[in-house]
């Protein structure tokens, strides 16, 4: 066994073998196993979604057509059209892509910068301290939907726009979040260890801290994905959202309430498709916190 | 304490001045565009500097962000351009309307959710407490729209039971306020629920609780006199900070239900770019939530005699 | 009830925990009969299941909990018969607790008036404004000054002893019969323990209470109790009268347990630490048989792990003295006294030059106020001030210990010393190089290499995420010790080897590890970058006894191996003085007295190391001490007592001298000094404070 195979492998190797055991652990917890299904169908239907959908998502085919019935054309609907004509089903499997690559990507992004943020307020504390709560605490009193309506209303509504939202809107709270973890972690005897044999602070932040403070992370983290999913929705809904015609739940759901008196699925499916989803990360980090606890 | 207070109201009013700034700049920074706003895109060149002139849009920054300032603390926050009329004329029935809404949500949800939350803390891991939990975790990842489109599915097109539009336009009718409310109440209660039985499950395993129970007092008088005051401190936070989504939450429920309340001309706002109205919108829409924070802060300082007699 | 049957009588009851990975019984078999009045001590090592004896009387078993056998009698009735009412009627009137941690036992937004009265209301009906009588009363029983205003106050406001003390009154209110201590003067310091000691000792005279005293600490077991049980992982494994227990103690065990305490009464060379090899069993890895067999020199195969061992009278059992051994009438008690392992201590003359030089430090922590009132005064920076002009050297292969209190500012010396503050004012001289006001990132790597530090809380000592091997080579590499990697990987095995931990060690996690495993990593890592000195704050205080001893012998093998300088802080004297050329005395920044270990044990003394040394429990009955209990609480070091620190407490205070002027140093001998006014010829009149019967 060589330096390398001692030190890295199993700090990192072990990491990987150590994220799968903790997958493990998830089977005792029935809630976050059916949160973890609930997530995991959504990941396949988006990942095989043209071999999935039966039509293509913005195929105008034949409009107004009921669940589980045929077209003039003899085409089957599962689960109806909508009023000009697109195969719903077809549009919710597509628009399952939508939503899973733009809310991880939005929470990624705003956990990279938060925590960034937290990592400097917490350890360094002093003046950029009190420059990055402060500027969290300003961010974090407009209510948050205030928020990115003012912001895309200004800087217009694109996919790439709503990750910058998201992640501006965000980034406090999670920088909060950390920054509590850090002032509680910065005190253990280890790090005052690694401060003594004169580590940077880079090595102590990164090496010494930020692994210790992931669990609490990883659920926020799972929590903080259903609310960007909700986000996202809410903002299609408001028609703020990814421009027409791609499929996007939120924005099914806005186009076609308006026919909802006479044709409820067209509203309906969409709305369980986009709650069905949320459940699963709310379920999953639910699961994942009565494992953390039990330890 | 009263040290404290200050301190907060003075933090309160900072952020205030923070945010009106970062609105002005937002949105008044270029007077080219807002002439563009108020005047409409067919206006001419000259059309839109003589308007300019005459709002002083040609002195420097900072003296119109003074008098724009100005303007506003005095009530005068100008005219609205989509509207026509003042601003203020439209946004305080507006508020109303809104406050009326947030207080029926708040009268259901704050005492539903604080019941079924201590119900589940007090005995954690009970089938009362798994029910609470399961409810509470499935409501909270119904999204306000999707629950306002299957609610009003359920009582207004099968059950034809409510009205499914509240735009308020005949006067004030308690039954076009059930459905908005309904779905705030769903959406947020699961929430509160489960701060309040976290913070309950928590406090009882206390050691405190436990010194009650070997006291051998009544299991009455250890939950209502040793265990909820300390329980209830967290969610009071959180109960408070709930403003602050509570208003998220409207501009979805109002928009979804046609109704005539401050979110609905928040949004109605923002979509017309309808400047002074934004700015107005965005400034009470922070003060609201600033302010419950301020009285979240003091409460709990209040609440928590570990900081009161420090 | 006639006077013959017992107050309290458990009849082999066995308790368990339901977890993940099934039942996990934590005591079995535990049989016990306490007469009225009477006081027994139930003494064991964390996790030998003796707090969950008090909360199995007390029917309280939480969520996980379960009475799985046995029967509890109280005062003849059977605790099992009992309803939730009737059972409720007798806690807090009939059997009352004190706990650990009094902070956390009281609750936090009720006032002390609150929590006391509603206990005699509650219990016999009366009225509010005579159970506040009541109180008051009881508050002046546990001797709380001005009871009045202390009704009135949050347990937040008072001191841990303050609150023991309020505690202790609560459990009182309603006269019990029987009081359950659960560790109660743990968590608080050496000198506020002696008072709480001495006060339920005289309580329970007072009232008549039986007491079931549960510790770890043998000595104070020998303080108050009649009767003495020792559990070892879930089991009792001896009993019996305090004598005969500790004059002839007839289970390894036991016998282990008092070799291994260090007794202030004796030093290294009279009598050796003699550690207890392995570690406590985990309760679901207890083995076959006698629990302690693999830890145990008299284990024979076949015979201790054939089949459970009773627990069986000891010499004719008369007098009740039992053993779960089967081997006691073999084993040959006291005779085998382990060949002295330690060589003749290093005697002084060995000592090299010097290594640390301290002069004058001072350390103040600014601590702004800013309310109004501050502001207008202008004294809106006031100072904590942690040191107060410390001076000491320390040489070559010298083991230094600084000891005190909490607050006592040992901690924060530390921090300077190692570069995580930087000194107010003063010299440090370290290896010929100022470092006091050098900050670690001032430091060559060979200087930081060459003063470590061994931390005090072993569960925090090691990053969980980093493997034991990656520690160690993490030190190796950053002080440029080896850089190859087949180097370093020798290296991490050998400082593993130093430390006496297994070699596959290298790839676990801490949390795979013991408290004391833990600890020896700590060392190891302490001692990777061949440093010139060692830190070590409290190194073993978190640990077990039996645990204890063998990291404090490993940590002087060492150091003696390495020539290293070791400065020790500890708060427990005894530990000291085993390891201790030359100790320390602090109190509230200062230093109240220094000197030779034999100089700080034998008059002159400073008198608050006399205090100090009173107060210390001493688990061997041959061993008297004066009693000094000291009045008062430790003062904030916010607000320190002008002149003499220790003026507010010290029993042989002068007068108006001693709160005006800073005592002069006053050096009986050229490396003994004292910090007091009372002129020497007074000091050197005191007795010594312990002295071993003949």
């Amino acid at each position: 066994m060589t330096d390398r195979s001692l030190i890295p492998a199993s700090t990192y190797g072990n990491a990987l073998l150590r994220a799968l055991k903790s997958f493990g652990l998830l089977r005792e917890s029935i809630v976050g196993m059916i949160g973890a299904g609930l997530i995991l169908f959504w990941i396949i239907v988006a990942i095989f979604a043209p071999l999935i959908a039966p039509y293509p998502p913005n195929a105008t085919i034949a409009p107004f057509v009921m669940p589980w019935s045929t077209g003039p054309d003899g085409e089957f609907f599962l689960l109806g059209t909508d009023m000009i004509g697109r195969d719903i089903l077809s549009r919710i499997i597509w628009g399952s892509r939508t939503v899973l690559l733009y809310a991880p990507l939005a929470t990624l992004a705003a956990y990279v910068v938060g925590i960034a943020m937290g990592l400097a307020a917490g350890y360094l504390r002093g003046r950029a301290d009190d420059i990055l709560s402060r500027i969290g605490d300003i961010i974090l009193s407009f209510p948050v939907l205030v928020l990115y309506i003012l912001i895309i209303a200004t800087i217009g509504s694109s996919g790439i726009n709503i990750v910058i939202a998201i992640t501006f809107a965000s980034a406090p709270g999670i920088m909060r979040i950390v920054r509590g973890l850090v002032l509680d972690l910065r005190n253990r005897d280890y790090v005052a260890a690694a401060q003594t044999r004169g580590e940077s602070s880079w090595h102590i932040m990164l090496v010494e801290i930020l692994p210790n403070a992931r669990g609490p992370l990883i659920v926020d983290a799972c929590l903080r994905l259903g609310y960007v999913i909700i986000t996202i929705g809410v903002l299609g809904f408001l028609g703020l959202g990814l421009p027409p015609p791609d499929p996007d739940w939120g924005g099914m759901i806005n186009e076609t309430r308006s026919m909802a008196l006479a044709f409820p699925h067209m509203t309906v499916f969409p709305c369980i498709a986009i709650s069905s989803l949320i459940l699963g990360f709310n379920l999953l980090a639910d699961g994942l916190r009565e494992i953390s606890l039990r330890d | 304490m009263l040290i404290f207070v200050g301190k907060r109201i003075g933090f309160m009013i900072l952020t205030m001045v923070v945010v009106s700034i970062l609105l002005f700049l937002l949105l008044e920074i270029t007077p080219g565009n807002v002439a563009t706003k108020v005047l409409g895109p067919y206006s001419s060149e000259e059309q839109r500097n003589l308007w300019l002139e005459a709002h002083g849009y040609f002195e420097p920054f900072y003296v119109r962000y003074f008098a724009w300032l100005g303007n506003f603390a005095s009530g005068d926050f100008g005219d609205s351009v989509r509207f026509k009329v003042p601003v203020a004329d439209i946004l305080w029935p507006r508020l109303g309307n809104t406050a009326i809404l947030g207080i029926a949500t708040f009268a259901v949800m704050i005492p539903l959710s604080l019941i079924l939350g201590v119900l589940a803390g007090m005995r954690e891991g009970s089938k009362l407490d798994r029910s609470i939990s399961i409810v509470s975790i499935v409501t909270t990842s119904v999204p306000e729209f999707a629950s306002a489109v299957l609610i009003t599915a359920v009582l207004v097109f099968w059950l034809h039971l409510l009205p499914g539009t509240s735009t308020m336009s005949d006067g004030f009718d308690i039954l076009q306020l059930i459905l908005p409310a309904l779905v705030l109440i769903i959406y947020d209660f699961g929430y509160v629920t489960r701060m309040t039985r976290a913070s309950m499950a928590e406090v009882m395993t206390t050691q405190y609780v436990r010194t009650a129970i070997l006291k051998g007092l009544p299991y009455r008088r250890v939950v209502m006199r040793h265990a909820l005051r300390n329980a209830l401190i967290a969610p009071f936070t959180v109960i408070m900070l709930q403003i602050n989504w509570l208003l998220s939450g409207v501009i979805v429920v109002e928009f979804f239900f046609a109704y005539k309340g401050f979110g609905a001309l928040l949004l109605e706002a923002s979509l017309n770019q309808d400047i002074y109205l934004i700015e107005a919108c965005a400034m009470v829409a922070v003060f609201v939530a600033v302010a419950t924070q301020t009285i979240a802060d003091v409460g709990y300082t209040y609440l928590n005699p570990r900081i009161r007699f420090s | 009830m006639d006077a013959e049957t017992p107050l309290l009588e458990i009849e082999d009851l066995c308790l368990s925990y339901y977890t993940r990975a099934g039942e996990i019984p934590a005591v079995i078999d535990f049989s016990l009969s306490l007469k009225a009045g009477e006081s027994v001590g139930l003494v064991g090592e964390s996790g030998c299941g003796k707090s969950t004896v008090a909360m199995g009387i007390m029917r309280y078993m939480g969520n996980n909990g379960d009475i799985v056998g046995g029967s509890i009698r109280f005062k003849g009735r059977d605790m099992a018969s009992l309803s939730t009412k009737e059972l409720r009627q007798l806690r807090g009137s009939e059997i009352a607790m004190v706990y650990q941690e009094p902070m956390a036992a009281l609750n936090p937004s009720l006032k002390i008036e609150t929590q006391l009265i509603e206990v005699p209301m509650c219990h016999e009906g009366i009225s509010a404004s005579e159970a506040r009588k009541r109180a008051i009363e009881i508050l002046e029983d546990v001797r709380l000054p001005d009871a009045e205003m202390m009704l009135k106050k949050y347990p937040h406001q008072l001191s841990g002893g303050q609150q023991q003390r309020v505690v202790i009154a609560m459990a009182l209110l309603s006269s019990p019969a029987l009081l359950l201590l659960d560790e109660p003067t743990t968590a608080l310091d050496v000198t506020v323990e002696a008072g709480i000691v001495e006060l339920i000792a005289d309580l329970s005279k007072k009232y008549g209470t039986a007491l079931l005293y549960i510790s770890h600490n043998l000595g104070l077991i020998l303080e108050v109790c009649d009767r003495v049980c020792v559990m070892y992982s879930g089991e009792v494994i001896e009993e019996g009268s305090i004598k005969e227990v500790f004059d002839k103690p007839r289970h390894p065990y036991t016998h282990g347990l008092f070799d291994c305490i260090p007794l202030p009464s004796a030093d290294k060379n009279a009598r050796p630490l003699v550690p207890i090899r392995g570690q406590l069993p985990l309760p679901h890895e207890r083995p076959k048989g006698c629990n302690f067999g693999p830890r145990c020199d008299h284990f024979e195969a076949g015979l201790c792990d054939a089949k459970n061992i009773p627990l069986e009278p000891i010499d004719a059992g008369a007098s009740g003295h039992q053993g779960r051994c089967v081997r006691w009438r073999d084993v040959r008690w006291g005779e085998e006294k382990p060949e002295a392992t330690v060589p003749a201590a290093a005697a002084s003359d060995e000592r090299g030059e010097e290594v640390l030089h301290v002069e004058n430090m001072q350390k103040y922590y600014p601590v702004h106020d800013r309310s109004i009132g501050a502001f207008i005064s202008r004294k809106g920076v006031r100072y904590v001030k942690a040191n107060e002009t410390l001076t000491f050297s320390a040489r070559r292969q010298e083991t230094v210990a600084i000891v005190g209190e909490s607050g006592c500012g040992k901690s924060t010396f530390a921090k300077v010393l190692m570069g995580l503050e930087t000194a107010t004012d003063g010299k440090i001289r370290f290896n010929g190089h100022e470092i006091g006001n050098q900050s670690v990132h001032d430091r060559t790597p060979s200087q930081l290499g060459s003063l470590q530090m061994v931390f005090q809380n072993p569960n925090d000592t090691l990053n969980p995420s980093i493997s034991v091997g990656g520690h160690i080579a993490r030190v190796i590499r950053k002080f440029g010790v080896e850089s190859d990697p087949d180097k370093v990987q020798e290296r991490v095995y050998k400082l593993l080897d130093l430390v006496k931990l297994p070699r596959d060690f290298a790839t676990r996690r801490p949390r795979q590890l013991s408290g004391g495993q833990k600890q020896r990593v700590g060392i190891a890592r302490a001692f990777a970058g061949n440093p010139a000195m060692v830190v070590a704050d409290e190194p073993v205080s978190a640990l077990d006894v039996s645990v204890q001893a063998a990291v404090t012998e490993l940590l002087m093998d060492i150091q003696r191996e390495h020539g290293t300088t070791l400065l020790f802080i500890s708060h427990d004297l005894s530990v000291v003085r085993y390891l201790a050329d030359r100790i320390i005395v602090m109190y509230l920044g200062q230093i109240m007295e220094s000197g030779t270990t034999d100089e700080i044990f034998s008059p002159p003394y400073h008198p608050y190391t006399e205090a100090l040394l009173s107060a210390i429990p001493i688990a061997d009955p041959h061993v008297t001490k004066r009693h000094i209990v000291l009045e008062g609480a430790l003062p904030s070091v916010l607000d320190p007592p002008k002149g003499c620190p220790f003026n507010t407490r010290c029993p042989k205070k002068l007068g108006d001298i001693c709160e005006r002027e800073m005592p002069p140093v006053q050096k009986p001998t050229e490396g003994h000094g004292i910090a007091c006014h009372i002129p020497l010829e007074e000091l050197r009149k005191a007795e010594a404070v312990i002295k071993a019967a003949s």
